[in-house]
């Protein structure tokens, strides 16, 4: 991909042209480098392992809010279910994560008895292993291809998109917008973790699937060393991710998802089809999410259905808008800001406020304190973070003379934003 | 992105200071990891019991510690988040360096700190009644298995109150369906045909029982007398026990016996309704001993005359006491000699009599069969013997071969129809 | 003797020291009571039943009331000495005994060194049937009740008799009603005479209760058996086919094994088993053991061990088919006399269809419950959402505060009934302030951003919900109904709803009736009408849209806050119950169709009657029905995304 846009013959390099992108990689790299070397895995030892995997999460979790910039921030749909998405990820990889490793103790285990083992029961003892905990024996048909990496890959990618493709089809075709699409995405995501909450589901309901830092084949090997690996996968995704979405927007396309974003109408006037557009957007952005999320569950060790729930989606909204919606490095700084900031928060590591007699304890009131801060940046600071650094560029926006700048008839007015 | 930076650099430096400083000190003081939710939805149970374990550490430096050192409580809060369990524990075990954990109480909470604790060697005593069919090297499981809470329970009214037919109704995670698994299998053994096993699964803090309780009361239409077995968690049962009042089912009729309400749970609900309707636990507040009345008093004074003792509580005491105890006998805190030194170890109960650690990580203790009462106690009208704690349940084909045998084994999923270990770590 | 002279020894040691203890030891109730102290103290309902029947047979005047006391746990007894005393806890320290045989107060003691009986509530049953013979006759109405209640629950034949006995002279007309029809139960169970069985059973034809469906289907108990050919006798029930649903061809076969007609089956297991059992050299049945990792090569090699003899032989599928086809498998009649049996039967059958109708009544009314509570939990969304087109994510934590409210007011009021009645009130005021403090501060600002006012008010959402954690607590917190509200409105065993529900119901209605009034009768429905239609013209005929906003998003979280005192009332109350309504009450809306309120009524009743059905259908798993009910909405709203009652026209526009 890099390599098609670089080589544009008839325009200076795609780096050239946008030098955010140019910045953002050599920060991403350099950063990469100094965790290495700081790491336990390989260097100095001065970064513990959990670190190293809360910063790779943190990675992962910039490359969803990426997603979702690309599919709000810039072509206006505010999914409240790209979370869902991320999740799905994660139980395709997670599912052959665990397959894989139960089939290795399996199969060492029967290794010891007295018959050699048939297929029928190296498969029932690996479905007795994952399901027993949740009162189970029988592995059901969502397993299918669990026992192949390839397959599982795929549905990494395929099933995020394919749902996301269908769900958009049949959402943009009747032309459902604005919040009535906001809330339908928000029910879809609480449909799908109800759904996967269920045992039913074959999922392990609540338990969801556990285990997923262990490698399959390498018992072996040191988490401080897994940690990394999985650092550096996390930082090539969040990288490339990056790259291709600066050039998905930088193009015509990105011309295009723009305007639908401020008049659908009129683009729909022009000729353009936007429901194909904007079912592009929310697939391909799908997809980003799985492959994220895919990244991501391996670090945390645990997937279950909780983290599906309508309200980690909308935090991943959060984050995009506290970073500031519309440029894609407000996203990574806004998902990387607030979710570090949570961790430190949340962890108890946050010194105590008193307030005279009053003491606020930030364990406590860390969310009430992010709620408000989310209504403050809506009412006072629609750009976010990211508006620092206009304020640095000096860069003014555009003046559009009052009129709207949103898709709706009452959107934004250029007179209230510069207010 | 530099913001970031700046973020790790900072606890970077921070995080190598406490690593220096821990490596100074290698001795005292010895440090118990607390690993309990202290925000989020568990927060309310598991806040209890991080104040439990603060509460056991001051009594115990109050004797004169460990090993003649101090003992400090390391306090973190995964806030109700399962990879966060994760993330803590490890951070526990390599950044505080401590030599025991005392936490969890979900089981996908456990699930999810499985992992980290058998990798880095870590120790951990788990205070919940739980589903069973685990059992790993690094954790010591007090608080109930299925056969010390259900079985029981089952047996007590199959025996006493005569029930022919079961309503298992449950919340839809892992402690009741592996509970209500083992429970159908049991009752089949004991001669209930399958049609007379009721099973139903409602969402987390379901709150729409009518049609449930209706079905329960239908089930009587065959003459035979109901009983239902409730593994409903949480806030879910103020609704069920709201709905059940409101039919005007008492318990003479159809006797519900949950097992997983207790003291803290009652506080929310009135219980005017529910007088004479059970609840199975290893500890109710209004046990009679000296021990118990010494704790009780010496909780209330700690954190406030109207708060309760619960069953967790308990199971901390003696598993924290037990853990002091092969500390002592082992002369030191490294986890492989503790563990040697747990199996075997006794300790009373508050409850009357003595647990005894069992070479699969489980206790021996009492099961006590509580009537609910109008105050919001337990009045306690059934307890058994100590009842050994099964990691793999006897009553599921593919767990009976299994057993759990850490001493003399060295394996805690041991097949004995092949006489082979299936594996060492644990499945998770 | 032996007891007794050390008995005698204890009390005379323990005279000095405890010198007001002037226990009768020698009464005959106490003599009774000490010949089965052993199983009275055990406390098991299956040893009781010796003792209990001695002390019901004594014949002596106390044994009523100690059946009576120790049906209440007052009895205890003393831990030295064995003797049953009546006892009542006056304080941690003292126990205030009295003598069993008179009630005469003995003296109070050290609660430690007497020990209480507690019977569970199995033991209760059977002394509560023990005590019928005393009660049926009692002059208090109350213990007359209490005897039928425990004759209901735990009857035996003597009672019958005792019944019959008490029913002539039974002066309350509505006990006499209740004991006869007990009376015409018990003979249905007990009678002696076929006629007279039939004949009660006849007499419930068409009678719903539990009860006689739970006396008839005993009568009806069969067994399944299976002979070369059907047996003509009237005891036969029915013939069964194998592989139909009554009877699955497994079960069919385990019979045919049970009845020694045909071989059995081997499982994976045992066959296994059988196989390691014999490998011999290397091998099993000329199989290498290496080569046995196929069902296919096990199969073989244990067939070959069969026909060596090494092992049992077992069917094959032509074998069960064979064996299955050549006998006839029938259900005989147990219970009772065949006669007995098909009049039960008969009258069974009558009611069946009648239960089955009562439970699709049963089924509406629950769905129409259902419905009507997300209705009040939509009402106030149909107004701030609805009418005037502002999304507010926080509509459910205006519930919460509502149900909040009710709880903070019950502690302050511990009188039920005023506490609702001021509760209400109150947490309209709460969240009515809520809202316009909301209005004001932020939504004001959002009007014509739709999305921002989303995220906005989640935020708003997020605060409020911690905020609530931090000041109640994680933990559901009491919102307890008056006296009033409790219990149910029983039509008959199976169709029946809660009080709490029909006063829901009943709310609903109000709210509906009120918005009507509101927005179709009054000035300011005018205004809100004009407003939200243009707001320009609407101010330049002098209304104040600023003004009209504010109210009517007061007015709509004021109703959420209502609501949130019934929902409370009938569920719980925790922080996160607005959550649960949320997505629900938006659904609801928009199902129904925005900006109408009879959208929103029939949306809230499709929803709540389609989650009820899907219920019904998979009984065992509820949360499949929220997943599925959401599933259908998502469809639904792609078909008719303007929901059911669409605005039609400039409206729509708005």
């Amino acid at each position: 991909m890099t390599d098609a846009v670089l080589s544009q013959p008839s325009r200076s390099p795609f780096a050239m042209r946008h030098p955010s992108v140019l910045v953002f990689l050599v920060v991403l790299g350099l950063f990469t480098v100094a965790i290495t070397v700081l790491s336990e895995g390989f260097g100095l030892g001065m970064i513990s392992t959990s670190f190293v995997k809360t910063l790779g999460k943190t990675l992962c979790l910039c490359l969803v809010a990426l997603a979702m910039d690309l599919v709000w921030g810039y072509c206006g749909i505010l999914s409240l279910g790209h979370m869902a998405f991320f999740g799905i990820g994660g139980y395709a990889i997670g599912m052959w994560l665990m397959y894989e490793r139960t089939r290795l103790i399996v199969v060492d285990s029967l290794a010891a008895a007295e018959l050699p083992p048939t297929v029928q029961e190296i498969s029932d003892g690996i479905a007795t292993q994952i399901f027993g905990v949740v009162g189970a024996s029988e592995f059901p048909p969502i397993w299918a291809v669990a026992h192949s990496l390839p397959l599982q890959l795929a549905a990494v990618v395929l099933v995020p998109g394919l749902l996301a493709l269908i769900f958009g089809w049949l959402a943009f075709r009747s032309r459902v917008t604005g919040v009535y699409l906001s809330i339908l995405t928000q029910a879809m995501t609480l449909a799908l973790s109800l759904y996967l909450f269920q045992n039913d589901s074959g999922l392990r309901g609540n338990n969801g699937l556990s285990g997923l830092q262990n490698l399959p084949g390498l018992d072996d090997l040191p988490q401080s060393i897994v940690s990394v690996w999985f650092f550096w996968a996390s930082a090539l995704a969040l990288g490339a991710g990056y790259l291709f979405c600066a050039w998905l927007v930088s193009g015509k396309f990105g011309s295009v998802i723009r305007a639908i974003r401020d008049d659908e109408a009129r683009v729909r006037f022009l000729g353009y089809p936007v429901e194909g557009f904007k079912l592009l957007v929310f697939s391909v952005t799908a997809i980003i999410a799985g492959i994220a999320g895919a990244l991501y569950y391996p670090q945390a060790g645990i997937i279950n259905p909780a983290e599906i729930a309508p309200i980690a989606s909308i935090y991943l909204a959060v984050w995009v808008a506290i970073g500031g919606r519309g440029r894609l490095y407000g996203a990574v700084i806004g998902a990387a800001f607030v979710s570090l900031l949570s961790t430190w928060f949340t962890g108890g590591q946050a010194p105590d406020l008193v307030l005279g007699p009053l003491v606020v304890q930030w364990v406590d009131w860390w969310t009430v304190l992010l709620g408000l801060s989310f209504v403050a940046v809506t009412l006072f600071a629609p750009k976010g973070i990211g508006g620092l650094f206009d304020l640095i560029a000096d860069r003014r926006s555009p003046n559009r003379h009052g009129a709207a700048l949103g898709p709706d008839p009452g959107a934004l007015r250029e007179r209230e934003a510069s207010e | 992105m530099s913001k970031s930076l700046l973020t790790t650099t900072a606890a970077a430096a921070l995080i190598a200071a406490g690593l220096s400083t821990a490596a100074q000190a290698a001795d005292c003081p010895i440090k118990v990891g607390v690993l309990h939710s202290l925000s989020g939805t568990m927060a309310i149970s598991e806040t209890t019991l991080k104040d439990t374990m603060l509460m056991l550490v001051d009594q115990q430096n109050a004797a004169g510690g460990v090993l003649g050192c101090e003992l400090e409580a390391v306090v973190v809060d995964p806030a109700s988040d399962w990879p966060l369990f994760a993330e803590k524990a490890r951070e526990l075990l390599t950044v505080h360096e401590v030599d025991v954990i005392f936490g969890n109480w979900t089981s996908v909470s456990r699930k999810s700190v499985l992992p980290v604790i058998e990798e880095l060697n870590g120790l951990l005593f788990y205070p919940v009644q739980y589903e069973g069919e685990e059992s790993s090297k690094n954790v010591f499981y007090t608080g109930a298995a299925p056969n010390q809470q259900a079985i029981p329970a089952t047996d007590y009214f199959l025996e006493e109150l005569e029930v022919e037919k079961f309503a298992l109704l449950g919340t839809d995670y892992v402690y009741p369906r592996t509970t209500n698994n083992i429970l159908e299998s049991y009752l089949q053994q004991k001669g209930i045909a399958a049609e007379d096993i009721f099973v139903n699964y409602t969402p987390f803090g379901h709150s729409d029982w009518s049609k449930i309780v209706a079905d329960v009361v239908a089930l009587g239409a065959d003459g035979k007398k109901v009983g239902v077995i409730s593994t409903i968690n949480g806030d879910a049962n103020v609704g069920f026990y709201k709905e059940l009042a409101a039919a005007g089912i008492s318990a003479d009729d159809i006797p519900v016996v949950a097992f997983s309400v207790g003291e803290e749970e009652l506080a929310g609900l009135d219980t005017s309704n529910l007088v004479g309707h059970l609840a199975a636990w290893n500890y109710f507040q209004s046990a009679e001993s000296e021990a118990n009345e010494m704790w009780v008093e010496s909780w209330k004074a700690a954190m406030g005359e109207e708060r309760v003792t619960n069953d967790p509580m308990e199971a901390h005491y003696i598993g924290f006491n037990m853990w002091v105890n092969a500390a002592t006998t082992a002369g030191t805190t490294d986890v492989d000699a503790v563990r040697t030194a747990m199996y075997g170890q006794e300790f009373p109960n508050l409850t009357g009599g003595t647990a005894v650690m069992l070479p699969n990580h489980h206790l021996a203790k009492p099961v006590l069969i509580g009537e609910i009462q109008e105050d919001g106690q337990f009045d306690i009208i059934s307890q058994t013997e100590e009842v050994p704690g099964d990691a793999w349940t006897d009553f599921l084909p593919e767990s009976a071969v299994l057993v759990s045998d850490w001493k003399e084994l060295g394996c805690g999923m041991y097949n004995t129809e092949t006489k082979t270990c299936v594996q060492i770590k644990s499945n998770y | 003797m032996k007891p007794n002279f050390l008995r005698a020894l204890i009390w005379v040691l323990c005279l000095p020291a405890a010198p007001a203890w002037a226990q009768d030891a020698d009464a005959p109730i106490q003599q009774l009571l000490q010949e089965h102290a052993k199983v009275i103290a055990k406390s098991s309902r299956k040893t009781i039943g010796p003792a209990i029947d001695a002390l019901a047979a004594s014949g002596l005047p106390e044994a009523k009331t100690v059946l009576e006391r120790w049906q209440a746990k007052d009895m205890w007894y003393g831990k030295e000495d064995g003797l049953f005393v009546f006892a009542e806890k006056v304080d941690r320290k003292t126990l205030r005994i009295f003598d069993v045989s008179d009630g005469s107060e003995i003296g109070t003691v050290d609660p430690k060194t007497h020990k209480q009986l507690k019977p569970n509530s199995g033991i209760r049953g059977l002394i509560g049937a023990a005590l019928v013979q005393f009660q049926l006759n009692d002059p208090d109405p109350a213990a007359r009740l209490t005897a039928l209640d425990a004759i209901e629950r735990d009857a035996n034949a003597s009672h019958l008799t005792a019944l019959r006995g008490a029913i002539e002279n039974e002066p309350d007309d509505r006990i006499r009603a209740r004991k006869m029809r007990l009376e015409r139960l018990l003979t249905i169970r007990f009678g002696t005479d076929d006629a007279e069985r039939i004949a009660a059973i006849d007499s419930f034809e068409s009678d719903l209760g539990v009860d006689v469906r739970a006396t008839l289907n005993p009568l009806i108990e069969s067994r399944l058996e299976v002979a070369k050919e059907a047996p003509a006798g009237y005891d036969v029930l029915r013939v069964l086919q194998p592989g139909s649903e009554d009877l699955t061809r497994a079960a069919a076969h385990a019979l045919l094994v049970e009845s020694g007609f045909s071989a059995p089956v081997i499982t994976r297991d045992d066959k296994r088993a059988a196989l390691i059992a014999n490998i011999r050299n290397g091998s099993v049945g000329g199989v290498q053991v290496a080569d046995l990792n196929t069902d296919a090569a096990r199969d073989l090699a244990y067939a070959e061990l069969a026909r060596a003899g090494a092992v049992d032989a077992v069917a094959t599928a032509a074998d069960i088919d064979a064996a299955l086809a050549a006998h006839v498998f029938f259900e005989r009649v147990v219970g009772a006399p065949p006669l007995v049996a098909h009049a039960a039967l008969e009258a069974l059958e009558a009611i069946e269809t009648r239960v089955a109708m009562a439970r699709t009544a049963d089924l509406l009314l629950d769905g129409m419950s259902l419905a009507s509570i997300y209705f009040l939990a939509a009402i106030g969304l149909a107004i701030t959402f609805g009418v005037m087109g502002v999304i507010n994510m926080a509509h459910g934590e205006f519930i919460m505060m509502g149900a909040y409210t009710g709880y903070v007011v019950q502690l302050l009021i511990p009188d039920y009934t005023v506490s609702i009645l001021v509760a209400l009130p109150l947490a309209f005021a709460v969240t009515f302030g809520a809202g316009v403090a909301m209005e004001r501060l932020v939504i004001r600002w959002l009007y014509h951003r739709p999305l921002e006012t989303l995220l906005a008010t989640f935020g708003i959402s997020i605060a409020l919900q911690q905020i609530a954690k931090n000041i109640f607590g994680t933990q559901a917190r009491p919102l307890t109904s008056p006296d009033w509200l409790d219990g149910s409105l029983i039509v008959n065993d199976i169709v029946s709803i809660s009080y709490i529900r029909i006063a829901i119901f009943i709310l609903a209605l109000l709210f509906l009736a009120l918005f009507l009034f509101l927005m179709n009768r009054t000035r300011l429905g005018l205004e809100v009408r004009a407003v939200t239609q243009n707001p320009r013209m609407a101010g330049s005929v002098g209304i104040n849209p600023d003004r009209i906003n504010m109210l009517t998003f007061g007015l709509g979280s004021g109703i959420a806050g209502i609501a949130g005192v019934a929902i409370g009332l009938y569920a719980k109350v925790t922080s996160e119950m607005g959550q649960d309504y949320i997505v629900q009450s938006f659904m609801t809306v928009v199902v129904g169709g925005v900006g109408n309120i009879w959208g929103t009524l029939v949306g809230a009743t499709m929803v709540g009657f389609l989650q009820k059905g899907i219920e019904w259908m998979n009984p065992s798993n509820t949360l499949a029905a929220q997943t599925y009910m959401i599933l259908f909405i998502i469809l639904f709203i792609q078909f008719r995304p303007r929901g059911i009652i669409a605005l039609k026209g400039r409206a729509a526009e708005a």
